[in-house]
């Protein structure tokens, strides 16, 4: 048996329980309407100022990890969906994209094209509502994110009536995609992607000349490029501190190469430039989903060769990752021949986006303390696993 | 990017003394990794990230894996007198290999775009031994990573500013994610009506002590 | 000018506000339950099970492989194979299940059983409303309430159904032509 965690040395304490000095604690969340989800932070405050932040979270966990060991390999698709359960399509990709570099499987075009559209408009959906969610974290209450969501629903009314369901989608299978596209689909897609800039327009224009928008946001949270690299940041909080790298050109998975689109990348890393690094890559994601949809092959959907049951990858192990809404998405998984994995990781985004959260706000106050957070765009389902 | 063989070799002689070991990986990913002495772990990731050409200044993913015990049988002919003749005799010998915990770490390089190149090290054994060396001094994006595993494997690692648990409470006992680890049965018991769960409770309450006489759980059939 | 971009986002609320009334992509939302959106073809709720003709005993597909109950995820589904064959709907002698349960509290309509069936037997129903007032018996769907004959999945899944049934027949066809 191992040892318990109480005979080791002893651990730091999470935080002292008295006062120090003029410092006074305070628990906020983890039911807090803005901590989008169940996520606690421990903060020691002078006055207003946050001198001391701890994250504490877990209160989601279900040890995805262990149910993926002992799930076999197309049981786990399902689950993936409810790990960032705002951008279900991009974790299927990244699981699929993974399984099939460890087997070597082929995909046809068509499901290579397809599973970029749905990413593209996972993208979309994402950071509309980050945007929502965002100023609604403000004090913006729910006019803007109504608007957010209400653009979000026509894109899951797609995934609904492409996959059966509104966010567990589970869509992708190693190898292809499970169905091909109903009847009016594209059609309706076509339209959606074309309406979608106006609603941009129009967003835009209601933050981002907004004073109180720019004086809550400007200069607020601010994060050097050295400490984003270093740190593992990933995503367009990345891409907001200068850093270029994405992984769509980087690694070039998928069939991005064949697709022209350009990096956005802002150059303060305040949280003003992570807001506005969604907004920019939507209209970026829009571009490549206008591309991706004209030029759609017609073709099978699936590699007919890859085995729905009884599916055993060679022994191996592999690292594959996406770039997902939030960030590098990864999965790490170790054959051993069997059915089931021998170890399954998932390489979340949000989670090691978290890590730098106490150097984000200290010197801040309170109020901040959100707006950062928000600026981070965490799902717990994704942090806790 | 250059081949894992030059790296290891220019590594080790950047870091005199450092031992590193290529572990090969079969299956169409190909994507081998060095496996590192922990004395000179640090000092060898040091170099991987500050030298010009590699330039691994992304520490993507950090993650433990759990490897038990392993017995080996193998038929060995072994010469053997018997009956006052000298025979070959098959025999099976049975090697132990013992267990041991694993924490790989996935190295790209954001300036050069290039990678992955992927590290471990090992720990000695499974019990008090399971210590390896911190990264989080040189990539920070390895610190709740590390207390991942530190939660959910148990090794402990030195040099690390904070280890305490992440994802479990701070009182649990025992870590969830080692292969061998049993799950209590006694807490978030559910009765659903066909499962697992409650085979395996009701064999739970028949070897509970009974508490002085008290209520019995009646387990639904 | 200070202000200004408050008011032009105002003016942004204001348009939103009127437009609700006159155009309807700026009002997308629809007063359930009075009013209802149909639901798109492809949607999936929980699994049913599929007989043919007008007897759930004998029309019923399912000849209790156990293949879905393997693979289900979050292992919902309980079957109890029989121990005596019957002739199914086209007369060949097959095991039935004995007991079909599905626990639909704990699953989580991820659509793996309909896919690994490899006699159309298992499909994805449309029904949502299935509030309880006990969590346990409550949502645990026996055979008699998960079997639904074959009609009502022409009508939930009209293009679906259409080509399993002209599987099926091809499938009858050529057996019939070996024999």
């Amino acid at each position: 048996m191992s040892a318990g965690f109480h005979e080791l040395e002893e651990a730091p304490p999470l935080m002292t329980s008295r006062l120090e000095g003029d410092l006074l604690e305070v628990s906020m969340g983890p039911q807090h309407p803005s901590t989008h989800g169940v996520f606690r932070m421990n903060v020691a405050l002078e006055g207003e100022i946050v001198r001391k932040l701890k994250p504490v979270f877990g209160y989601l966990h279900r040890n995805h990890e262990k149910i993926g060991e002992n799930t076999s390999y197309l049981g786990s698709m399902p689950y993936t969906d409810r790990l960032d359960y705002f951008c279900s399509m991009t974790n299927n990709w990244a699981y699929a994209l993974s399984v099939e570099k460890l087997a070597g499987i082929e995909v046809p075009e068509r499901a290579e094209y397809l599973r970029v559209i749905l990413a593209e408009l996972t993208r979309l959906q994402n950071h509309a509502s980050l945007l929502g969610f965002l100023l609604s974290d403000m004090g913006a209450w729910g006019t803007p994110l109504m608007y957010a969501f209400r653009e979000r629903e026509k894109i899951l009314d797609l995934f609904e009536s492409l996959s059966g369901s509104r966010m567990m989608c589970d869509y992708m299978r190693f190898g292809g995609c499970r169905c091909d596209l109903p009847p009016g689909w594209m059609e309706r897609a076509r339209k959606l992607v074309d309406g979608f800039p106006r609603f941009l327009d129009e967003f835009e224009k209601l933050i981002v000349s907004n004073e109180i928008l720019i004086a809550r946001t400007q200069n607020v949270g601010s994060l050097s490029s050295e400490l984003a690299i270093n740190a593992g940041i990933t995503g367009p909080m990345l891409r907001a501190c200068g850093v270029n790298y994405d992984l769509r050109k980087v690694d070039g998975y998928g069939f991005y190469p064949r697709f022209k689109f350009r990096v956005p990348l802002g150059d303060h890393g305040d949280c003003y430039d992570r807001l506005m690094m969604r907004a920019l890559e939507m209209r970026e994601s829009i571009g490549i989903l206008k591309q991706a949809m004209e030029q759609l092959p017609a073709g099978p959907i699936i590699n007919p060769k890859v085995k729905l049951r009884a599916f055993k990858p060679p022994v191996g192990e592999v690292y594959g990752r996406i770039e997902g809404p939030k960030g590098e998405l990864g999965f790490y998984l170790i054959s051993d021949g069997s059915a089931n994995p021998y170890r399954y990781r998932v390489r979340p985004p949000s989670f090691v986006n978290l890590t730098i959260l106490e150097d984000l706000c200290l010197g801040h106050t309170v109020a901040d303390v959100m707006v950062i957070l928000g600026s981070i765009d965490i799902v717990m389902g994704e942090v806790d696993r | 990017m250059e081949s894992l063989e030059e790296i290891k070799a220019r590594a080790e002689r950047a870091v005199p003394g450092a031992k590193i070991t290529i572990v090969p990986n079969p299956g169409p990913a190909n994507q081998p990794s060095l496996l590192l002495d922990n004395e000179h772990a640090t000092a060898v990731v040091q170099f991987l990230r500050d030298d010009s050409e590699l330039r691994l200044d992304h520490c993507s993913n950090a993650t433990g894996v759990d490897w038990l015990d392993r017995k080996v049988s193998k038929k060995v002919k072994v010469k053997k007198v018997v009956e006052g003749e000298e025979k070959e005799v098959e025999e099976t010998q049975e090697d132990l290999f013992p267990g041991y915990l694993e924490a790989v770490y996935h190295l790209y390089s954001m300036t050069h775009k290039h990678g992955p190149v992927v590290i471990r090290t090992r720990t000695k054994d499974r019990a008090e031994g399971a210590r390896l060396p911190s990264l989080t001094p040189i990539y920070r994006s390895a610190e709740f990573q590390e207390r991942e595993i530190f939660d959910l494997y148990g090794v402990r690692f030195d040099g690390h500013p904070d280890l305490r648990r992440i994802l479990m409470w701070d009182e649990f006992v025992d870590y969830p994610m080692r292969k061998d680890y049993r799950e209590p049965d006694d807490y978030e018991y559910e009765p659903t009506p066909h499962d697992e769960v409650l085979e395996k409770a009701k064999q739970h309450q028949s070897t509970r002590p009974e508490l002085d006489g008290a209520e019995k759980l009646t387990a639904r059939s | 000018m200070i202000g200004l971009g408050v008011l032009n986002g105002m003016a942004v609320t204001l348009r939103n506000f009127i437009g609700s009334y006159f155009i309807k992509e700026r009002l997308i939302t629809v007063q359930y339950p009075e009013e209802r959106e149909t639901l798109p073809e492809n949607y999936r709720n929980f699994p049913f099970l599929i007989f043919d003709t007008d007897d759930v005993e004998k029309g019923l597909r399912c000849v209790a492989c156990k293949i879905c109950e393997k693979e289900c995820p979050p292992q919902c589904i309980y079957i109890v194979k029989s121990e005596d064959k019957k002739p199914d709907y086209m007369g060949k002698s097959q095991f039935y299940p004995r007991v079909f349960d599905i626990d639909i509290s704990v699953c989580m309509s991820c659509q793996i059983c309909v896919e690994v069936c490899p006699f159309e037997a298992i499909k994805m129903d449309k029904v949502f409303e299935l509030s309880r007032r006990e969590r346990f018996d409550a949502l645990l769907m026996r055979k008699e309430e998960l079997a639904k004959p074959n009609t009502y999945y022409h009508n939930i899944h009209p293009l679906e159904a259409a080509e399993v049934d002209g599987k099926l027949a091809e499938a009858a066809e050529a057996k019939k032509k070996k024999t």
